[in-house]
């Protein structure tokens, strides 16, 4: 796709977000690492997925990206500018291009409110155009995502689930982002849905010329739809790399693992050589050293003393694991 | 209207709920028209005290009172006085506790603590006790009600607008709001607040009841209102040393109070079980 080329859009290094834990008197007894130093960049115009298992913290990527959470440590350059460590109000402007879709982007829309009149507000919010211009932007957006006019004048209850997430896409593409988050944007839908669903970001993709970031746990979209994947685990990107070289020859043990749980029909039985057992630890009390090394099946005595980091181990892919070199 | 259209079906299906719709019709009508549907309009001021403590009759529907007036026609403007403190009370408690609720359930912090430990305190005298105190202290007049009520009745408000604005926070569609970059002002006044009006809307109608009450009880404590206004809870007072002979004295604006308190009461109850279905405490059929 000549994305690799492409300057980078999103810079994020070493970025935290740590949660208080707190007991009755609300004293913190503690800390749960959703982020515990997460580098990356996406470059414009490529998908870059995040995948792994609930609770390692993908969704906390996104709204820490978005501003929802105040990142803890680390940085975020987007479009050149730092947007880390400012409230989501100061960085209103920088961040008018970078926006998130949740789960379900219908449930981002005001019940109260008519569909025009929420896809009208973030150029309220954003831009000083008058309602003429406003409204023609919006008929165009809406055209785009496939609806009808007359769906201006409903309630969100008043349109089927599929439609309300077209009009939660439309309502942030009313504003032109370059990088969109997308959020577990399939899951709950059944198999034809999630290809409707798919087709439409690559056909939006296409159109507004969108970068995004791509967060499931549903590898086989991401396989399908991704350039680059990076894999989560409690917090850490344990490998990151082109979506064909991870998924052909991932080299971390937890990659390795996700990988053998997608279901193939025909293939191997899953419980064949999927050995990733039970849950992961506890983010709030994380295991010394390598952090999967409690559930890894190669992790010896080495893995309990430092905290492995990402290295390059080809040229389009890095890996943090302290025996990726002899498994790989 | 869609909505409206949708409030009044509902309502008409609601027949005890109509019915307290229909007393407050009816509460605002005599108050507004109360100067034609008075018989003796000038008696509110006059006395005839060679007719007091006189039955009903043809000429006084109530009765006539200790200063020979005609207690039907006080009581329609008693009607007068009931709204004014009512409404003004009570809008004043919205005014205050809507705002303070809102910002205490926005932010998180020190100041969001202060501001409900303050309406806590305000809670924790019972109601009466504090507006008695109040309109003790600052001596019989109708601002006075107004005041002392006002400042009894907001936090209900503001723990009603605090609850409600800390659980929808947590909803997608604000934090979207947020994400989207809209100013917290903005979440507030246009999001938070229209998707918590209903349950404003029920609080409001049957506190409406509560104020009623509690205003008559400073009345009658001789703390409304001075004499001889045609307050409903100072005439009941007026009536106590003629007891039981002149029985119509009490019995009409004891039942006036009843039967406006009432009113307001069904109607608020009518109206949760129509707009916060999640609280639906309906006694009836559900459909």
């Amino acid at each position: 796709m000549g994305a690799a080329s492409n300057p980078a859009l999103l810079e994020v290094a070493d970025l935290a977000k740590h949660f208080a834990i707190r007991n009755v008197w609300k004293r913190r007894v503690g800390w749960l690492r959703a982020l515990d130093g997460v580098s990356f960049s996406v470059r414009r115009g490529e998908i870059l997925g995040v995948v792994g298992e609930s609770g390692c913290g993908k969704s906390t990527l996104g709204k820490t990206l978005m501003g929802i959470h105040r990142p803890s440590a680390g940085s975020i350059v987007f479009e050149g500018n730092e947007i880390a460590n400012i409230s989501p109000y100061e960085s209103r402007s920088l961040r008018r291009h970078l926006q998130y879709t949740y789960q379900d982007p219908g449930a981002s829309l005001d019940p109260r409110w008519k569909i025009g009149r929420s896809l009208h507000e973030p150029l309220v919010i954003h831009t000083d155009l008058d309602h003429a211009a406003r409204d023609a932007r919006v008929r165009q957006i809406l055209h785009a995502v496939g609806l009808p006019e007359s769906h201006l004048d409903l309630y969100p209850h008043e349109v089927s689930g599929g439609q309300q997430r077209r009009v939660g896409l439309a309502r942030i593409l009313t504003l032109q982002p370059s990088l969109v988050v997308l959020d577990e944007p399939t899951s709950g839908l059944d198999v034809s849905v999630q290809a409707t669903i798919l087709n439409l970001f690559l056909e939006l993709q296409k159109q507004f010329d969108l970068t995004y970031l791509f967060i499931s746990h549903d590898l086989s979209v991401v396989r399908m739809i991704c350039h680059r994947v990076a894999v989560m685990y409690l917090g850490r990107i344990v490998e990151m790399g082109d979506t064909e070289t991870v998924f052909a020859r991932p080299a971390h043990p937890y990659t390795r693992s996700l990988l053998a749980a997608i279901p193939d029909i025909g293939g191997k039985r899953i419980t064949d050589d999927f050995w990733l057992e039970g849950e992961p630890p506890n983010p709030g009390n994380l295991p010394s050293g390598c952090r999967f090394r409690t559930r890894c099946p190669i992790a010896d005595a080495g893995c309990a003393g430092q905290e492995p980091t990402l290295q390059a181990t080809d040229p389009t892919r890095s890996v943090a694991c302290w025996k990726a070199e002899a498994t790989s | 209207m869609d909505t409206l259209r949708f409030l009044l079906r509902k309502l008409v299906e609601d027949r005890v709920a109509l019915l307290g719709a229909v007393i407050i019709v009816a509460l605002v009508l005599v108050a507004v028209l109360a100067p034609w549907m008075a018989t003796h309009p000038e008696d509110v001021s006059e006395f005839h005290p060679q007719i007091r403590l006189q039955g009903p009759s043809a000429e006084n529907f109530f009765g006539t009172d200790r200063m020979g007036s005609d207690i039907y026609s006080r009581i329609l403007y008693g009607a007068r006085i009931t709204i004014t403190i009512a409404v003004i009370a009570i809008g004043a408690s919205v005014l205050i506790g809507v705002p303070i609720g809102l910002v205490a359930g926005w932010y998180h912090g020190w100041f969001s603590d202060a501001l409900m430990r303050v309406s806590d305190v305000f809670l924790s005298v019972p109601q009466i006790v504090l507006a008695i105190a109040i309109a003790q202290t600052l001596g019989p007049s109708i601002e006075n009600v107004i005041l002392a009520l006002s400042a009894t009745y907001w936090p209900f408000w503001a723990r009603l607008v605090y609850a409600e604005t800390r659980s929808l926070k947590n909803e997608v569609f604000i934090e979207a709001c947020i994400a989207l970059g809209a100013s917290p002002l903005r979440v507030m006044t246009l999001h938070v607040l229209p998707n918590i009006a209903s349950s404003l809307i029920v609080r409001t109608t049957i506190g409406m009841g509560g104020t009623i009450l509690t205003a008559a009880a400073l009345g009658f404590l001789g703390l409304g209102p001075p004499a001889p206004s045609p307050e409903w809870g100072r005439m009941i007072s007026e009536s106590r040393e003629f007891l039981p002979e002149a029985w119509w004295y009490a019995t009409a604006p004891g039942l006036a109070i009843f039967l406006v308190v009432m009113g307001f009461n069904l109607f608020g109850d009518g109206l949760r079980d129509i707009l916060d279905p999640r609280i639906r405490r309906s006694r009836r059929h559900d459909d």
